[in-house]
């Protein structure tokens, strides 16, 4: 018998578990992901003459994310293009194939600020539909996001997101990633996971896109408010977050944070640059002419 | 991530039966071939594990080996497996480890040739093996068990694959197989294409064939070494490189 090494051993694994999509009309490309649910290859819609993202899942249930997929269709969500089952019984779904940097990356890729905040408000609406549908994501994380080349946003892997209020695990079941998840759902308080929850992660979203140099108050704010340990403490909605990082980049007093009357003045003057320049202009000419006509 | 990952349903085909429970079959032919079976696929794992676990010489080993797979013959040991307790590596391992640890202690070790049954077994080039490749460090001994054992499963494969395309007249397609999925050289669609003067849509083709075969016959060998379906889809999840859970 032929001696298999290990680089051989580890190979064949992959042979053995790459999906056999003869039958269907998709064509292997390479593996481009893998999960606790399941693997995600690239692969070629031969029919269409496209390439998509194949997600094999380890089981058969089909409830689970491509339903819920399926419901959301929004700019911001990967869209669901086809179910189907394996000669092995394995169920995979094909997906839009989303070709951009993720959010962690772009991140450290050095884009502005306020281009990191604009992705974060596209990311907010997007959550915010998602909730208004009844559904929780529960792994909100830059990871997640995709930013396209176009600036286009979408949010990816909702293999833990849930339908409807009920929970949907015994207690103590923990979902999500560290640093992300509420201190609800890190307790496994599964009855007390909701759209907050999420609004918690996406307040450490923004937090990590602020960085961790000269951030200022007014987003500071904004990221410790999202992140509150009470719910109650939280932002209502994924909206109204996304609305209060609207009005930071607008120079807008923000929900977050009740600014003194000299940080007022400073962000007014801020946000008016122009308008203050003229204004001291037309003074600094007036006073002139006062000094010039009382000779 | 921590998924809520419980119903890992897998439904492979069932194309065998489990050698493992017709080992306790009323046929004695059929327990025959059930035998022949499993000793095929865990013979090289018992053999390395004995040598490597209690620093048996290779004589010794082999010894153990012959005498383990011929006392589980005569005593049906197998038929004492029950799913529900465990996957069948692990029994048989903790069958192994009271028969080594028994026959040392009454040091009456069943000797090749001595009235029972001799298998026939490539000890030479199992030995072999354990000389040109050392387990790597760290490794407990269960996991060492249980990688053997996935190579034993998948050299078995090959094997299979090579006689099965031998006798289809596709040679072509395990050639390719060979090239490209066993041999740690990388070579490109596009040189072996030359190589084998096919053109590359050919080698896709082949390959894709070879591998879809291969992995039924993994699969198909994995069934007949496991209990019933639920370990069979629990040791496929192992196989395939996910968490049981």
């Amino acid at each position: 018998m032929r001696w298999l090494g290990h680089k051989t051993l580890e190979h064949l694994r992959e042979v053995v578990e790459a999906p056999d999509l003869s039958g269907t009309k998709y064509r292997l490309i390479r593996e481009i992901g893998r999960g606790g649910m399941g693997i995600v290859y690239e692969a070629e819609d031969v029919e269409l003459d496209r390439r998509v993202a194949l997600k094999v899942l380890n089981g058969v249930d089909i409830s689970g994310e491509a339903r819920i997929l399926a419901r959301l269709e929004h700019p911001g969500i990967v869209p669901v293009h086809d179910v189907g089952t394996l000669p092995d019984g394995r169920v995979f779904y094909a997906m839009k194939l989303v070709e951009g940097t993720r959010l962690d990356r772009l991140a450290q890729s050095g884009a502005s600020l306020a281009d990191r905040l604009r992705v974060f408000q596209k990311t907010c609406e997007a959550v915010a539909f998602a909730h208004s549908h009844g559904v929780i994501h529960r792994d909100l994380k830059p990871e997640n996001i995709m930013v396209g080349s176009f600036g286009e946003v979408l949010i990816m892997d909702w293999g833990v997101a849930r339908r409807g209020p009920q929970p949907d695990a015994a207690p103590g079941t923990v979902m999500g990633t560290a640093g992300y998840m509420a201190p609800e759902q890190a307790r496994g308080e599964v009855d007390r996971v909701d759209e907050r929850s999420d609004g918690y992660a996406l307040g450490a979203i923004l937090r990590f896109l602020a960085g961790d140099r000269e951030v200022p108050r007014r987003l500071a704010a904004i990221s410790a408010k999202a992140m509150a340990t009470e719910p109650g403490n939280r932002y209502v909605s994924a909206q109204d977050l996304g609305a209060d990082v609207a009005r930071f980049l607008d120079g807008l007093p923000v929900e977050a944070y009740h600014e003194g009357i000299f940080e007022r003045l400073a962000r007014v003057a801020s946000r008016n640059q122009m308008a203050v320049v003229l204004v001291a202009a037309y003074l600094l000419m007036r006073v002139l002419l006062l000094l010039f006509t009382r000779r | 991530m921590i998924p809520a990952c419980d119903n890992l349903g897998v439904n492979f085909p069932s194309t065998r039966r489990s050698a493992v429970f017709a080992t306790g079959s009323a046929d004695a032919g059929q327990r025959r071939q059930a035998f022949e079976v499993l000793v095929e696929a865990y013979w090289r794992p018992v053999y390395k594990y004995i040598r490597l676990k209690w620093g048996a010489s290779g004589d010794e080993a082999q010894d153990l080996t012959q005498g383990f797979f011929t006392r589980a013959i005569e005593k049906s040991f197998f038929a004492g497996y029950e799913p529900a307790k465990g996957s069948f590596r692990t029994f048989l391992r903790a069958c192994l480890e009271g028969f080594v640890a028994n026959e040392r202690k009454s040091a009456q070790r069943i000797k090749r040739g001595g009235g029972t049954e001799v298998l026939s077994l490539d000890f030479e080039s199992a030995e072999g093996e354990l000389r040109q490749h050392e387990p790597p460090a760290g490794l407990s001994m269960e996991d060492y068990f249980r990688q053997e054992w996935v190579r034993s499963l998948f050299g078995l494969a090959v094997e299979s694959l090579r006689e099965e395309c031998a006798a289809r007249g596709k040679q072509a397609h395990f050639g390719l197989f060979e090239r490209y999925d066993l041999d740690e050289a990388e070579a490109t669609y596009e040189e072996l294409a030359r190589e084998f003067g096919l053109s590359v849509s050919d080698v896709t083709n082949y390959l894709a064939f070879a591998r879809r075969e291969f992995r039924r016959i993994v699969l198909d060998k994995l069934r007949e070494t496991t209990g019933d379906d639920q370990e069979f889809r629990s040791e496929a999840r192992l196989l395939l490189g996910v968490d049981p859970g």
